[in-house]
C-alpha cells in the first residue's frame, strides 16, 4: 500500500469513527483508582484533579464511576492487596500508582486475567499486560544540565540533591543528570545528598555537606527540595547559586522573592500531578474499544522566568503547579504513539 | 458446660476471624467464591510465615524488630541469586539462616535486650537488599511461581497453606518435645537448665528455626509478586508481632500458639480487605485497623482476669 493509500484510508476510519467516540461504550464502566501514597503535597494535587475531573465524566454519564482508593500506608504488598479487593468489587479498569514497579506485578496479572485494563502511570508497573504513562524522567533530569549550559556556559560546580535511595525515578532523574554532565564536561558534580523530596529533609543534608564543599555554581534537584537547599545555603551565609526548582509553591513563592529582590534566574521542572486525569481518559478509551499502545509517554510540566508569575497565581498555597487534562489530550498522547 | 479460659483463648481468635469473613462476603458475594478466597487470602500466607518466624522468637520471651527487613533480604535473595544461580541463592539463604542462630546466642550470652540487637539487624537486612537490588525488579523462580499460584480442585491454595503451614507448626511446637523445651525456656528457663538442657543450644535453635520461616515467607511472598524490591515486607514487623498477640499469644511466659498465629494473620488481612470495602478513607483506616487490635485485646484482658478467677479457686 502506499503512503498516500494508507493516508487515505486511515482518514476514512477517523471519520467513520469520530462521530461514535462520544462518550460511546463505557457508561456503565467502573474505574478505580489505586494509589499507595497521599502525605505529600503532589500526590494530594493528583487526588484533588482526580477528583474534579471524574465527578464530571461521571456526571455527563461518561463511566458509571471512578472511586479514589489510597492504602493507609505506602507498602507494596498493602498496595497489593488492595487491586486484589478492587477485582473482587467488580471494577472495570483500575488506574494504578505504584508503591514499586515490580512487587504489584502478580496481583496485576490477577487483574488482567479476570478481564480488567490496568493503566499504570508515575509510578509503573512493569507487567506486560498493563499499559504505562510514564514520565520521561531521564530526559528530565538532563533538561537541568542543558538549561544551565546556556546560562552558564563557563561551567563550574554542581551539588546534587537527589530523592529516595531505591526508588526508581530517583535513579532515572539521577542518571539523565549524568548524561546531561557528559556530554557537558564543564559541568563537576562535586557533592550529591539525599534529599528525599521534602524541604526539611533537603535542608539537613545540604547543611550538612556545605562545609566541605567548594564555590558551587547551581544545585540540580529533583522537586521538593530547591527551597531547603536554599534555606541552607542562606542559612551557611554563602553566595546562592542557581537552584532548579520543581514546581512546588513554596518553591515558586522564594524564586518570586528573589526575582523581584535581586532579579535571580532560574527555571523549574516536574511532572503535573494531573497525570492521574490522564491516566483516567487513557483507561476510558481502552474500555471504549480504541487500539491503544501499551507504553504512553507524558510531557513534563517547565516553568521558565517569563511564565513564572502566571504558573505561581493559579497554584494552590502548599500546591504543586498542575495541569488537568481533557479526553482530546490523552486522545493527542494516544495518537502520538501510535 | 463451663469452658475453660484456655479454651476460650482459643476460640476469640477463630471467632474474630469468622465474623469478618461473614461481614465480607456480606458487603462482597463476590468474594464467595474459589478465585474470590483465594484473592482474599493468598498475601496472607508469606504473613502467616513472618507471624510463625516471630512466634518462635516470641516462645523465648524475645521480640524480632527486624522482621520486616529480614524477609524483605530473603524475598530479593529469592527473586536474585536464588534464581539465576539457585546453589548460590540456597547457600546465601542457609547463611542467613545460620545468621539468625547466632544472634539467638549473642543475645543469650551477652545477655542484650533483643530488640536492640534485632533493631541494629534490621539496618544490616536492609542494607544488604539494597546492594542486591538497588531499583526494584528480579524475577522468581519458576517453582515458586508454580507453588503460589497453583489451583488445586476445591480449596484454593491460599487456604490449603494456611491450613498446611498451622499444622506442621501446631505439630512442631505443640506436640513435640523440641517444641516443649522452646516453650520451657520462655517460662522457665531456669528450671529447663536445672533439668540439663543447654538453654543456649534451645535458644539458637528457635532462633533459627525462626530464620527458615523468615526464609519461607520472603520465597512466597516473591512467588506472588513475581519479583521483588528492597522495601517490599517492611511492614512484616509489626503485622507479625500483632498476628502472635491477635493469635492469643503472649510477649513473655512461653504461651504461643501456632494455630492461632496462622488465624491472626488471616484477621489482619481480612481486616484490611474488609475496611477497603466499607470504604472507609485512608485517613482513618490506620485508626480503624487500630481499633480492632484494640477490640480483640480488650476481649485478652477480660480474658486474663477470667484465667485468674479460676485460678484462685
Amino acid at each position: 500500500m502506499t503512503i498516500k493509500k494508507m493516508l487515505l484510508a486511515s482518514i476514512a476510519i477517523v471519520c467513520v469513527a469520530a462521530p461514535l467516540s462520544v462518550s460511546a461504550e463505557t457508561a456503565d464502566k467502573k474505574i478505580a483508582l489505586s494509589n499507595n501514597y497521599a502525605g505529600n503535597s503532589w500526590r494530594q494535587a493528583m487526588l484533588t484533579s482526580w477528583d474534579k475531573i471524574t465527578k464530571e465524566a461521571v456526571s455527563n454519564g461518561v463511566v458509571a464511576a471512578a472511586d479514589a482508593f489510597t492504602t493507609a500506608e505506602n507498602q507494596a504488598t498493602e498496595q497489593a492487596a488492595q487491586i486484589q479487593n478492587l477485582i473482587l468489587q467488580g471494577y472495570d479498569a483500575i488506574v494504578i500508582n505504584a508503591a514499586s514497579p515490580t512487587a504489584l506485578n502478580g496481583a496485576v496479572k490477577e487483574a488482567c486475567d479476570a478481564g480488567m485494563v490496568v493503566v499504570s502511570f508515575d509510578g509503573i508497573v512493569t507487567e506486560p499486560c498493563a499499559w504505562r504513562i510514564a514520565v520521561d524522567f531521564k530526559a528530565m533530569g538532563e533538561s537541568q544540565i542543558e538549561y544551565l549550559a546556556k546560562k552558564m556556559p563557563e561551567g563550574g560546580n554542581l551539588l546534587e540533591v537527589r530523592g529516595l535511595a531505591g526508588v526508581s525515578v530517583d535513579d532515572e532523574i539521577h542518571a539523565g543528570i549524568q548524561a546531561g554532565v557528559e556530554k557537558n564536561p564543564q559541568f563537576k558534580i562535586v557533592g550529591s545528598v539525599n534529599g528525599d523530596w521534602a524541604q526539611d529533609v533537603a535542608q539537613r543534608a545540604v547543611a550538612g555537606i556545605l562545609p566541605s564543599l567548594p564555590e558551587i555554581k547551581a544545585v540540580v534537584t529533583q522537586g521538593g527540595d530547591g527551597y531547603g537547599a536554599a534555606q541552607a545555603f542562606a542559612a551557611a551565609n554563602r553566595p546562592i547559586p542557581t537552584i532548579v526548582m520543581g514546581n512546588r509553591e513554596d518553591e515558586l513563592l522564594w524564586w518570586k522573592q528573589q526575582k523581584d529582590a535581586n532579579g535571580y534566574e532560574t527555571m523549574s521542572v516536574s511532572i503535573a500531578p494531573g497525570v492521574s486525569t490522564l491516566a483516567f481518559w487513557v483507561a476510558q478509551q481502552i474500555l471504549d474499544g480504541k487500539d491503544v499502545k501499551k507504553d504512553l509517554v507524558v510531557p513534563f510540566l517547565r516553568i521558565d522566568q517569563d511564565n513564572l508569575e502566571a504558573n505561581l497565581e493559579k497554584t494552590e498555597k502548599g500546591g504543586v503547579a498542575n495541569v488537568e487534562y481533557s479526553l482530546e489530550d490523552a486522545q493527542k498522547v494516544i495518537g502520538a504513539a501510535m | 458446660m463451663r469452658l475453660s479460659s484456655g479454651t476460650i483463648r482459643m476460640i476469640i481468635p477463630a471467632a474474630s476471624l469468622a465474623v469478618l469473613l461473614v461481614a465480607v462476603f456480606y458487603m462482597q458475594p463476590r468474594a464467595m467464591s474459589y478465585t474470590g478466597l483465594n484473592l482474599l487470602f493468598n498475601l496472607a500466607v508469606p504473613i502467616a510465615l513472618a507471624t510463625i518466624a516471630q512466634m518462635l522468637i516470641m516462645a523465648v520471651n524475645d521480640l524480632d524488630l527486624s522482621m520486616g527487613t529480614f524477609v524483605s533480604f530473603t524475598a530479593c535473595v529469592t527473586a536474585t541469586f536464588l534464581q539465576s544461580s539457585p546453589a548460590l541463592g540456597v547457600l546465601i539463604l542457609l547463611g542467613a539462616v545460620a545468621a539468625y542462630a547466632l544472634m539467638g546466642i549473642v543475645i543469650y550470652v551477652r545477655q542484650l535486650p533483643s530488640i536492640v540487637v534485632t533493631l541494629g539487624m534490621s539496618f544490616v537486612w536492609g542494607g544488604l537488599a539494597v546492594l542486591m537490588l538497588p531499583s526494584p525488579g528480579g524475577e522468581a523462580p519458576g517453582w515458586a511461581r508454580w507453588l503460589m499460584t497453583s489451583k488445586p480442585p476445591y480449596v484454593p491454595m491460599a487456604i490449603v497453606a494456611s491450613i498446611v503451614i498451622a499444622v506442621l507448626t501446631h505439630l512442631l511446637v505443640m506436640r513435640s518435645s523440641f517444641g516443649v523445651l522452646i516453650r520451657g525456656v520462655g517460662g522457665n528457663a531456669r528450671s529447663v537448665e536445672r533439668a540439663g538442657w543447654s538453654v543456649v543450644g534451645v535458644r539458637a535453635a528457635a532462633y533459627g528455626l525462626a530464620g527458615f520461616f523468615g526464609v519461607l515467607s520472603g520465597i512466597a511472598l516473591v512467588g506472588l509478586t513475581t519479583a521483588a524490591d528492597a522495601n517490599i515486607a517492611l511492614r512484616y514487623t509489626l503485622l507479625s508481632i500483632a498476628g502472635v498477640i491477635l493469635g492469643g499469644g503472649e510477649f513473655v511466659g512461653g504461651r504461643i500458639s501456632p494455630i492461632g498465629a496462622v488465624i491472626g494473620a488471616l484477621t489482619l488481612t481480612l481486616a484490611g480487605s474488609f475496611l477497603s470495602f466499607m470504604r472507609i478513607s485512608p485517613d482513618w483506616q490506620i485508626g480503624a485497623q487500630g481499633a480492632i487490635l484494640i477490640v480483640v485485646l480488650a476481649l485478652r484482658l477480660l480474658l486474663n482476669r477470667l484465667e485468674k478467677r479460676e485460678n484462685n479457686r
